[in-house]
């Protein structure tokens, strides 16, 4: 018998043990461990910032849902792994500190044959001073955090029907974020609700991002055929952005937000600030700080992890110009090139570089996104490490075999625009490969045929549907694996 | 839509007619845009 230990359990994470238990015959165990007793379906947590949805609606219990596949699941945060085992303990193994209110604090060590790191982001708020809903802004990223920004936007509209105005600055609140998308489809939601409740004339809405323009999402953007053109994503953003009276402020470093007030930096050296009434702002992310020890207790940490504490696997991670970035570059089986029993899937693997050029302000602050790793690649990429995993516990395969590389993976992305059955619209969106290969398309760097955008009603039917089939899916009802990822 | 005035950020990029908006919420023409954008998808998911 051996064991597949799962670190976290949220998009990544609980798709590979889904998968892993399914294929898995019975005398071999998967574990997961995560330190919340909820699974989170994060993207409709834009839904609860504006009150659309309550926090119980994109969530549900983990451990009966376990229960039910047959797998133990400790809630506790990992902390530390010990891939040689240690002096007392020889097998490998993961310390970890239970957070469930009966354990609180408590420590053990479980043992691996097999572990996936799928630990997702550490929501890096310190990374600018009063970021964060526990200084002076709003976020959406935690069910929490997004229940906390609607009752504060509750209170703007109450103001706005008392004839106040208000000032909402929405985006990226530092330099080196990801995830432009989530606070895009934020942006929009929210104003579609200032619409729906007759304030939207009372309201300036002010979008500030890294992005060096609008519409490259972290991914240098996308090139799509429309009405007789090959046009960059920057035109039907910016053409959102004025059919609905969003101001932007782009390649913008925030360096404090204090009350009422944000104070940022441009790519161009201007700083400049700018006052308001509401802001949610999204965090940069990092790993979330596992260390490893040898069995020596020498710490190697910075051997499995790069400096931004996300995993290294099977990428090349040597230093290249931009220029000489190649699809090769990326991860295709998420093997850790150290110790082949352990694997790091969705959020927590190191990306070898961006995709979005990387730019330098001139006083010499990084200003660009760093790569978004979304729900539909973190899945699939999951799903084919379980199985892989699957293959090399029962004998069937010495070393991974299927790969699923960002560089030869398409992402479908519904950013919702507005909620509403008959008047809601999202941006449907594909990207083939998502990470642009320009050997393969040396114009644009995708496939135009594969590379698509549109805004429609049509894309909040299907962001309403994914909303409800991927929790049927995520709690193992019948046939859930019919459900992609 | 924001007032368009020489030389600011609003004044440049395109904004869609009143019919293009229109069908963008015309419930025949977006059931239609639903299955093309399911089979999009689909199309997207069985390449991995
Ligand atoms: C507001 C928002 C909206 C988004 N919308 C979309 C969207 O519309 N479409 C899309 O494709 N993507 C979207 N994304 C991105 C998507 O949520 C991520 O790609 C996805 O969650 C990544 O999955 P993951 O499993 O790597 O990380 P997560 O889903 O964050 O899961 C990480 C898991 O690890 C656990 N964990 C943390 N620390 C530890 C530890 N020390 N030990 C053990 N476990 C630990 C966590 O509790 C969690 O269970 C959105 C993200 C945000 C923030």
């Amino acid at each position: 018998m051996s064991r597949l230990l799962i670190l976290g359990a949220g998009i990544a994470g609980h798709t590979a043990a889904m998968h892993a238990r399914h294929r898995l015959p019975s005398p071999h165990e998967v574990v997961v461990v995560s330190p919340n007793s909820q699974w989170n379906w994060i993207p409709s947590n834009i839904w609860v910032g504006t009150g659309f949805m309550k926090p119980e609606q994109v969530t549900f219990p983990l451990a009966p849902v376990y229960e039910k596949l047959g797998i133990p699941f400790h809630q506790a945060r990992a902390v530390s792994l010990h891939p040689d085992g240690s002096a007392d303990r020889p097998a490998p193994h993961v310390t970890i500190e239970y957070t469930s209110p009966d354990r609180q604090g408590q420590t053990a060590d479980l043992d691996y044959d097999f572990l996936i790191n799928a630990t997702g982001p550490r929501l890096n708020f310190g990374a600018t001073k009063g970021l964060g809903p526990e200084a002076h802004s709003l976020s959406v990223c935690t069910y929490g955090h997004a229940s906390q920004t609607a009752a504060a936007l509750q209170q703007s509209i109450q103001r706005m029907k008392r004839g106040d105005r208000q000032t909402f600055l929405i985006g990226t609140g530092h330099g080196s974020c990801t995830c432009q998308g989530a606070a895009f489809e934020y942006l929009f939601n929210l104003e579609h609700e200032l619409r729906r409740q007759g304030v939207r004339d009372r309201a300036r809405l002010v979008w500030i991002s890294n992005e060096a323009e609008l519409g490259d999402f972290g991914m240098g953007g996308m090139f799509l055929r429309r009405g007789g053109y090959v046009t960059h994503s920057r035109v039907f953003t910016e053409s959102l952005f004025t059919e609905r009276g969003v101001e932007w402020i782009t390649r913008a470093h925030v360096r404090e937000v204090a009350p009422g007030e944000t104070s940022y930096e441009t790519l161009d050296g201007e700083n400049a600030s700018i006052t308001h009434d509401f802001a949610m702002l999204l965090p940069p992310f990092t790993g979330v700080g596992l260390r490893a020890f040898q069995r020596d207790g020498r710490d190697i940490t910075a051997d499995l992890f790069a400096p931004s504490q996300f995993m290294f696997v099977d990428g090349d991670y040597r230093k290249k110009a931009f220029d000489a970035w190649a699809p090769e570059d990326w991860p295709e089986t998420y093997q850790s090139p150290r110790y082949t029993n352990i694997f790091a899937v969705g959020i927590a693997f190191a990306p070898p570089h961006p995709i979005s050029k990387p730019m330098t302000s001139v006083t010499g602050t990084p200003i660009s996104p760093t790569p978004p790793r979304t729900g539909m690649p973190s899945g699939v990429m999951a799903r084919h490490v379980a199985l892989n995993i699957v293959d090399m516990m029962t004998g069937k395969a010495e070393a991974p075999t299927r790969k699923a590389s960002m560089a030869h993976m398409g992402a479908a992305c519904i950013a919702s625009a507005g909620a509403d059955l008959v008047h809601g619209t999202a941006v449907s969106m594909t990207v083939f490969p998502i990470v642009p290969d320009f050997n393969k398309y040396p114009d644009t760097g995708r496939d135009l045929r594969y590379t698509s955008g549109e805004i429609g009603l049509a894309g909040h039917w299907i962001k309403h549907a994914l909303h409800y089939a991927f929790l049927y899916k995520a709690k193992a009802n019948p046939l859930w694996i019919a459900v992609p990822e | 839509m924001a007032i368009r005035k020489p030389f600011e950020q609003s004044y440049y990029p395109p904004v869609p007619t009143r019919w293009t908006k229109y069908w963008r919420t015309n419930l025949a023409w977006q059931f239609i845009r639903f299955i093309v954008l399911n089979v999009k998808m689909l199309r997207m998911v069985r390449r991995h």
